[in-house]
């Protein structure tokens, strides 16, 4: 296939899974916001912070409000992160490889982004904020949908999946760096109302809230919720999982004994998580491990471009 | 009984059926409109949902736009059709006849049959293509036809389109709308197939391919990207052959071929069905700006390594002033009669005609030689004192730019109004398919209908629409 389609296979991907989890961000802030009056600003910051778009949220907002923030991640023309822009270049990126995508995918990409361009035409009053992420979330699951049923198990297929964890990797490793200080062990004695809240605020953004009951027992502890994504090997969003996905796919996009470069820094990337513990991760700085992890995963997206000749 | 001014191809002059739509209407008349109606919007809802859409720009912002689908078929009859296969099937055999002379020998010219100036002072002759002969012998591989009707039994050929027609996907599209919502009218009546026109436009592609090719020759689609305005159909015949859609930046001259990067290294093209025009096809033999081409494309074609359809210089032949010598590259070319009729037209680079056509403006149509789209074009009966005046102004400061047609009483076929059943004016486009060997004219073609009462002009960015054209079996 070529390398052009390969690359907005790859991009289509990423853009729809970062609008799924800007989503998730944005309902998780808005339920810290909704339980609690003081603090809701700084919630709201730290959303903003973990999108990653701090410094361009500030290029036309002095303050932090809600109604802004939620706006602006979800609908700012200017802000390339926000779910329409993302929505937009998705849908873009799918129009010029139509020939790579079945039909079904490409209707449901193409539906998705009307619907989703319709609804975010006006601003979202915060009353109908928790609606409108249901039809996000519903959007993003039938592309989703439509790609596994659909698709052949080729390299296009890979290439889709790839994005997928790879943006999906990337952003589990943001929630996590924006609230570390809260996993910290130093402060699981403290287990005030406020810490509770927190911790679930990070489960539900990466929607593993109840998953993480399951597994835990019903019990919550820091420490456990950073195993849990860090390290868990079934939990689809943790890191470990995303992962040896992208390992995977590496090596089906790889056949035969040359290892690409792309391949070599996913392969030891996974073996480091499979052989270490909470402990050690804990132990040796969690910032320090997943800023390493947010930055291998954007070289191994790097290499991915070179490696499979993305734009020449 | 209504006396129709022109020629309807439903109900002729009166207001019975033809024989050729008596089994639409009987059944049209059995349906309530309303159920009609909604299904012309649910119609709607299906082109904008599978991305049908075609690419607006103005305003600064672009728009994707339906072209707007009326749901009443246009009827062709099969001794109608005949006729029509085997004049389209000679006119293209000329075209690609009169090419290949005037990249060669020249003969026409020399013989004084066309005029050398025609010629020398045009600039949509390639002076590159000079003694190249296509894998072949074909230059225009994709021809589509222009025909207007004004009567029972005369149609006309209204211009060639010989450089990279457009609108064959609203030819296939179309028809599977028809079938998606009114399954029972095809049980009712035979209706010729049209979705073999991809695999036949594959297998007609590949038989030109050049002899460095392999058995299965590999045939890539080029767009000039997602922001063209036909970019679906680009992509739909892409898909629809199973070939890939490859951009300038895909491809790379590589040891005398064309390449393009894929993941894992170049892979060879032997056939370039380009939807790009000439200026933008290489920017080293052509359009130094250009960053659309791939730099040394025009080289690999001339050595003989790559078909490019249409080749590049087939623009000539269906320039607007050269368009008036076909019938003569019929007789010269094939000694045939020619079986489809020009319009009349006068060149206004003809200072003889040119007093004519000034004379009589109001009642002409005036069109620019190299112009498409109907832009630049002046219908004269529907022309206000003010636009014929500003017309004649430029017309006067550069004649040769123009030609002009009598105002023909085209004919119409009913769309579906609120009101019911209303006639419009309609052109239609067949689509032949050239081999080395063989013509091959898909049956149907773009019906194009101008949706405002009384207009002649059916283009779609000119609030035009589409229908779907039906071929009777015999």
């Amino acid at each position: 296939m070529l390398g052009t389609t390969a690359g907005r296979l790859y991009w289509m991907s990423r853009n729809l899974e970062r609008g799924e989890n800007t989503a998730r961000l944005i309902e998780a802030g808005l339920n810290i916001a909704l339980t609690r009056s003081s603090g809701a600003l700084s919630e709201w910051a730290s959303v903003v912070a973990t999108a990653g778009s701090t410094a361009r949220y500030h290029e036309i907002h002095d303050d932090v409000d809600a109604e802004q923030v939620v706006n602006f991640l979800l609908r700012e023309a200017t802000n390339p992160a926000s779910i329409r822009s993302l929505y937009d270049s998705a849908r873009e990126n799918a129009r010029s490889i139509r020939t790579a995508l079945t039909r079904e995918v490409w209707e449901a990409t193409n539906e998705s982004w009307m619907t989703i361009s319709d609804l975010l035409a006006n601003p979202i009053a915060t009353t109908e904020l928790p609606a409108a992420l249901r039809v996000i979330k519903r959007e993003s699951a039938y592309v989703r949908g439509a790609m596994h049923g659909t698709m052949t198990r080729n390299e296009m297929y890979d290439f889709a999946q790839l994005g997928t964890f790879v943006e999906r990797a990337d952003n589990t490793a943001r929630i996590l760096d924006v609230k570390y200080y809260l996993l910290l062990p130093s402060l699981a004695h403290v287990g005030t109302r406020l810490d509770t809240m927190q911790w679930d605020t990070i489960l539900r953004a990466v929607s593993a809230r109840r998953a993480y009951r399951w597994s835990a027992d019903g019990e919550i502890s820091p420490t456990g919720i950073a195993e849990f994504l860090i390290l868990d090997p079934q939990m689809p969003r943790s890191l470990l999982f995303c992962s040896r996905r992208i390992g995977e796919r590496l090596s089906y996009l790889c056949p035969g004994d040359a290892e690409l470069a792309s391949q070599g820094i996913a392969d030891d990337l996974t073996e480091r998580l499979a052989d270490t513990s909470i402990e050690v991760i804990l132990d040796e700085g969690l910032h320090e491990f997943l800023r390493r992890y947010i930055t291998d995963i954007a070289s191994i997206s790097a290499q991915v471009e070179q490696n499979f000749r993305f734009h020449g | 009984m209504t006396e129709r001014q022109h020629f309807d191809e439903m109900f002729g002059h009166g207001d019975t059926a033809r024989e050729t739509y008596a089994g639409y209407h009987q059944w049209f008349s059995g349906e309530d409109t309303k159920r009609l109606i909604t299904k012309a919007h649910a119609a709607e809802v299906l082109f904008r949902r599978t991305g049908i859409t075609f690419t607006v720009y103005g305003d600064g912002s672009t728009n994707e736009r339906l072209i707007p689908f009326d749901i009443v078929p246009r009827i062709i009859g099969a001794i109608e059709w005949a006729r029509l296969e085997k004049g389209v099937v000679q006119r293209v055999r000329a075209l690609n006849a009169f090419l290949h002379d005037l990249y060669n020998r020249q003969e026409i010219l020399r013989a004084g049959r066309v005029p050398s100036a025609l010629i020398e002072r045009n600039d949509a002759f390639v002076p590159q293509m000079i003694g190249v002969t296509p894998p072949g012998g074909v230059y225009t591989h994709i021809v589509g036809i222009d025909l207007v009707r004004t009567s029972e039994d005369e149609f006309f050929v209204l211009e060639d389109n010989a450089r990279t027609p457009s609108g064959v996907s609203y030819m296939l599209e179309n028809r599977e709308t028809m079938l998606h919502l009114f399954p029972e009218l095809f049980s009712r009546q035979r209706v010729r197939r049209v979705n073999d026109y991809s695999r036949q436009l594959r297998r007609s592609l590949a038989a030109c391919a050049p002899q460095s090719a392999n058995d299965t020759p590999t045939v890539a689609v080029l767009t000039p990207g997602v922001h063209n305005s036909a970019f679906f159909e680009h992509s739909f015949l892409a898909d629809e052959m199973g070939v890939e859609l490859v951009e300038g930046h895909d491809l790379e001259v590589r040891d005398g071929h064309l390449m393009m990067r894929t993941t894992s290294g170049y892979e060879q093209i032997d056939v370039l069905y380009r939807r790009v025009d000439d200026e933008f096809l290489d920017p080293l033999n052509f359009n130094p700006d250009s960053l659309l081409g791939t730099p040394g494309v025009m080289d690999v074609h001339r050595a003989g390594n790559l078909t490019i359809a249409n080749a590049p210089g087939t623009g000539i032949a269906d320039d607007k002033a050269i368009y008036s010598y076909v019938p003569t590259m019929i007789d010269f070319y094939l000694g045939e009669t020619p079986i489809l009729n020009n319009v009349e037209t006068w060149r206004c680079s003809d200072p003889d005609s040119l007093s004519y056509v000034q004379q009589n403006l109001a009642d002409l149509v005036v069109k620019e030689v190299h112009g498409s789209g109907g832009y630049g074009m002046l219908v004269g009966p529907a022309a206000s004192r003010r636009e014929l005046a500003d017309f004649a102004t430029k017309l006067a400061s550069n004649p040769s730019n123009y030609i002009a047609q009598p105002t023909l009483s085209l004919s119409t076929v009913p769309i579906l109004t609120d009101a019911g059943l209303a006639p419009r004016h309609v052109d239609l486009r067949p689509f032949a398919l050239v081999a080395p060997d063989e013509v091959m004219v898909t049956p149907g073609g773009l019906t194009r209908v101008a949706l405002t009462e009384g207009s002649l002009v059916v283009n779609s960015s000119q609030g035009g629409g589409t229908k779907d054209t039906w071929v009777l079996e015999d």
